[in-house]
């Protein structure tokens, strides 16, 4: 691929973005976007997650690639996942507690974020070397972070609306994710 | 009374030594390891049969003519090989030469892949050495549009423009002397040219980039060494 | 039945039912948005969904009295992680187009929310016959998701069904119905549905007791 990293940024960012037009990390984006102060901060944190990931799974792909063990990638990248986010959470813990008790749960589910996971195989799959792979992750987690406070300002919105009770909840969030996806769409070809 | 207030029994939360966490994670490494390794080795015959099979099937597909097939490679820096069971040297690019029933070299066919709107589209085109052209297409995989992007497989007027593709090299027999491109609908006006699907661009396009780039890399490597492959060895 | 019996029961039909992960536990997200653009891409995500659900919860629970619990999440991963990998070659082994139609997402089957849960609520606190029976009745509750999302949208955005074209050559698709925005719009529609079904046997349980 010779995609230059611009090109890779603003593809993954806008049209093919993450959340909603890969379907990668929708469990926290149905489960964290109801209010902007926690959408955005976890938006940042799976980030970083991600960046870190790329990285690790870059070099262990380099690795197991020259001593023939391919078949190791899937659980050596998990693996460095989970490590990851409990770097994350003990930052975070130390530096910012508020931050922490505010994620809650949601913190360590990162690790069962499929958009983190899904950076490391898509940036293997596709063979991108080291810039783009970082150029990668960041515009993936960038678009992650841009979905969840789309949806969290939407959501904050809607809330002061008068929505029919069978509506409420996972049904009207998914609704909304579908027309925001739809949105997205009107972005495609963008870095192609 | 006499009321005696026991203290509270001693309890020490439960941890486990280092001795044991160890040797259960090397237990469960063991098994797993095994299991990853078993059902790799187990699988890896059947999946090597249905790659070799799919690859098969695009080559006849794209050379109706051929009735067998030689891998070969051709070197970064010049020459062409047979592959071997081993590994292919970095930059390698893979081609299949493709042999009538007289063992008489009817073309070559080989795979070239670009980003289109959802992901890669990987093509598979066959090369005519005797009129310099592409000869015909085959998508490899793609996971375009249904009904918009995955007409590059269906629409008649857009695979006709495969038909004789112009890819001649230029005079030093470096480079495509024109480069493959896909064009507007209905702007065609050179044999190199590619007219795109209206309202399918993004794809049309990617295939016309995936053809380029396998081209440029592999043509002016092939076109040199193309009496070593006329008749199978 | 015997008492056993009934359990065994009872631990099924909790997942295909009661606690059906698409609809009631809203787990699995991903996937079930993802591959569900064709009824025979949803079951075959949901079959290795399921084995690789079953045969996690059976090593778990065979070793889940040696698991120490510090490292019990960690061990859970890596349990899934293996058997997530032997089911990736399996399914390279019986169909290249399968693979292809699944890509990435087979992978992802590691973090799919569902098996891990299980594996911590479940499978680490039950011996390993009822842990796979209640991991079948997950796999097919998971399945049943799928296929529910994978069915309407082939047949409104294709025509067909597993690949049998339905409508004859003059049906014109629905084509978002296979994009990412159908894929939120129909879920979205079978949650609305239940909560309406829910809704209406609340009525007329309140309107009987009035």
């Amino acid at each position: 691929m010779h995609d230059s990293a611009f090109q890779i940024f603003i593809n993954v960012l806008l049209a093919n973005n993450f959340v909603l037009a890969m379907f990668l990390g929708l469990c926290p984006f149905l489960g964290v976007s109801g209010k902007l102060n926690t959408a955005f901060p976890m938006g940042v944190a799976t980030t970083f997650v991600m960046l870190v990931a790329s990285l690790c799974a870059y070099g262990l792909n380099l690795l197991l690639s020259s001593i023939h063990l391919e078949f190791l990638r899937l659980i050596s990248y998990i693996v460095v996942i989970a490590a990851s986010v409990q770097l994350v959470e003990m930052v975070l813990k130390k530096y910012s507690p508020t931050l922490f008790r505010a994620l809650g749960i949601y913190l360590p589910l990162i690790t069962t974020n499929c958009a983190v996971l899904g950076v490391a195989l898509f940036q293997t799959a596709r063979e991108y070397d080291f810039i783009q792979s970082l150029t990668f992750s960041f515009g993936g987690g960038a678009g992650f972070t841009l979905a969840l406070v789309l949806m969290a300002s939407v959501r904050e919105r809607v809330e002061l609306s008068n929505v029919p009770d069978v509506l409420q909840g996972t049904a009207l969030t998914l609704m909304l994710a579908g027309v925001l996806s739809l949105a997205f769409m009107g972005f495609a070809g963008i870095g192609a | 009374m006499n009321i005696q207030i026991m203290p509270a029994p001693q309890v020490t939360p439960q941890v486990t030594p280092t001795a044991t966490l160890l040797r259960v994670l090397g237990l469960i490494s063991a098994i797993c390891g095994l299991i990853i390794v078993g059902s790799y080795e187990i699988t890896l015959p059947a999946a090597n049969a249905n790659r070799r099979l799919a690859l098969e099937r695009a080559v006849f597909k794209v050379m109706p003519a051929a009735k067998s097939i030689a891998e070969y490679i051709a070197l970064p820096a010049g020459g062409i090989q047979p592959v071997e069971g081993g590994e292919s040297p970095v930059g390698a690019v893979k081609f299949f030469a493709a042999y009538d029933a007289d063992k008489k070299l009817v073309g070559v066919a080989a795979e070239g892949g670009a980003k289109g709107y959802a992901d890669t589209v990987r093509i598979m085109y066959g090369y005519d050495p005797d009129c310099q052209c592409i000869v015909g297409i085959g998508v490899v995989s793609m996971r375009e549009t249904p009904g918009i992007g995955d007409k590059i497989i269906t629409d008649k007027s857009f695979l006709a423009n495969f038909t004789a593709l112009d890819v001649k090299l230029n005079a030093e027999l470096a480079a495509l002397a024109n480069d493959v491109k896909a064009v507007k609908h209905g702007t065609k006006s050179n044999p190199w040219q590619i007219d795109a699907i209206a309202g399918a661009t993004i794809t049309s396009r990617a295939v016309g980039k995936a053809i380029n780039d396998s081209a440029q890399n592999l043509l002016p490597k092939l076109v040199p060494n193309l009496d070593k492959i006329r008749s199978k060895s | 039945m015997s008492a056993a019996t009934a359990n065994n029961f009872e631990e099924l039909m909790q997942g295909i039912w009661r606690e059906n992960p698409t609809f009631v536990m809203v787990l699995g997200m991903c996937p079930t948005l993802a591959v569900t653009v064709s009824a025979m891409n949803a079951l075959t995500m949901g079959v290795a969904t399921a084995l690789v659900l079953i045969a996690s919860c059976g090593l778990v629970s065979m070793m889940r009295n040696i698991i120490p619990k510090e490292v019990r999440i960690a061990t859970y991963i890596v349990i899934i992680a293996t058997f997530v990998t032997a089911v990736d070659y399996a399914i390279q082994a019986i169909s290249l187009a399968l693979y292809d139609a699944l890509g990435a997402f087979i992978q992802l089957i590691v973090v799919n929310c569902i098996i891990l849960g299980r594996a911590e609520a479940h499978a680490s606190k039950a011996p390993p016959m009822p842990a796979m029976i209640n991991a079948v009745g997950m796999g097919v509750g998971f399945t049943i998701g799928l296929l529910s999302l994978g069915v309407v949208r082939e047949i409104l955005g294709a025509g067909t069904l597993f690949g049998v074209s339905l409508f004859g050559a003059n049906f014109q698709p629905w084509v978002v119905m296979v994009l990412p925005p159908g894929g939120f719009f129909v879920l979205g529609s079978w949650l609305l549905f239940f909560a309406w079904n829910e809704r209406r046997k609340q009525v007329r349980g309140e309107m009987q007791n009035a």
